[in-house]
């Protein structure tokens, strides 16, 4: 892992325009993930403005869907939470590993970013700390992409949800799969990474097959952190 | 405790997932505001933030169909190939729909 340099910290206007942009083919398909929740949500029976409520405040579609799994004439409250946050545990991971550069921030500023962040734009902000590069705007401008095509997205579902039957035969519900794969393909590539990666790989599948729902991506993250520090990178700076 | 999705209720119930959800971005940044940032800590996290997406992809190209395999295969193919993600994850989307055709 790189220092986190003085100035990767630091974005304004032009390079969070910059993260829009580089998000917005990925946002793209966003929108129909979008409407396909719309779409479930008016068949569950929620309200429009609950739904639009729900795609703008929570902005976390995994956690989305599984709400909707749980929705009736009453829902009880205390399964919500533990769901709602077993599925976006991994945030708290995206939270920790974003740190050495939002430190820098003011904390305004450094939660206020963090209100945007998702898979896909934190990959990208990684991605681009990891080479050095400043990632904040990709964060940012990246996550006010994606977040607008979701809520855009939800409102097309509600209202023309009926337009996509079967987004699964299109094979659209692996895109966020293939762009998180893209990311782990493209970045650092080595001995040390790929004996992270199997750690990470196979704690997951034990927790997905042994543990309770919805621990795997923790469970997995924690056990290639682990890895990482038995298996540190040689020293090169100082 | 439940809680009836007549009324104010679903809108309460909205606002407790929003609310866990944001306890969610915001709680790693606030933890990690106490942590020292040491050369081990550095370590972890440097490991755990690729780990984050292979844990998501690991069940996702076991369990998952013949279809979610051969995208996850084309778009690491092409993306060791090319380099580059937006060719990458179309190859993936574009064979996942090819291979549910049939």
């Amino acid at each position: 892992m790189t220092n986190a340099e003085t100035t990767l910290h630091l974005f304004n206007r032009h390079s969070v325009w910059a993260g829009f942009k580089k998000l917005a083919p990925v946002s793209l398909f966003v929108v129909i993930f979008g409407a396909a929740f719309g779409l479930a949500a008016v068949q569950t029976g929620l309200d429009e403005s609950v739904i639009l409520a729900m795609s703008t405040l929570v902005f976390a579609g995994a956690s989305q869907f599984a709400a909707l799994e749980l929705w009736g004439p009453q829902v009880p409250l205390l399964t919500l939470v533990i769901t709602v946050f077993a599925i976006n545990a991994r945030h708290l991971l995206m939270g920790a590993t974003l740190y050495p550069w939002l430190r820098h921030l003011p904390p305004s500023q450094r939660y206020g970013v963090m209100l945007m962040a998702s898979d896909a734009n934190w990959a990208m902000a990684m991605q681009a700390f990891n080479s050095r590069q400043p990632g904040i705007g990709l964060l940012l401008g990246g996550g006010l992409a994606l977040w607008a095509s979701w809520v855009l997205g939800t409102w097309l579902g509600v209202h023309f949800g009926g337009a996509i039957e079967d987004p699964r035969s299109l094979g659209l519900d692996m895109v966020m799969g293939c762009f998180l794969l893209a990311m782990v393909v493209g970045g650092e590539k080595n001995l040390r990474m790929l004996m992270i990666w199997i750690a990470a790989a196979c704690a997951s599948l034990l927790a997905y097959w042994y543990l309770p729902d919805n621990s795997h991506v923790v469970v997995g993250a924690l056990a290639g952190g682990v890895t990482g520090i038995f298996w540190p990178e040689k020293r090169r700076e100082h | 405790m439940s809680i009836e999705t007549t009324g104010a209720g679903a809108l309460i119930l909205v606002l407790v997932m929003a609310g866990v959800t944001l306890a969610t971005r915001w709680g790693g940044v606030y933890v990690m505001s106490f942590v020292p940032i040491g050369y081990r800590v550095k370590q972890f996290i440097g490991a755990m933030s690729g780990s984050v997406l292979v844990a998501l992809l690991a069940p996702m190209a076991l369990e998952g169909d013949n279809g979610a395999r051969l995208a996850l295969l084309a778009t690491a193919a092409t993306m060791l190939l090319l380099k580059k993600p937006l060719p990458a994850i179309a190859a993936g989307i574009l064979t996942a729909a090819l291979a549910r055709q049939f």
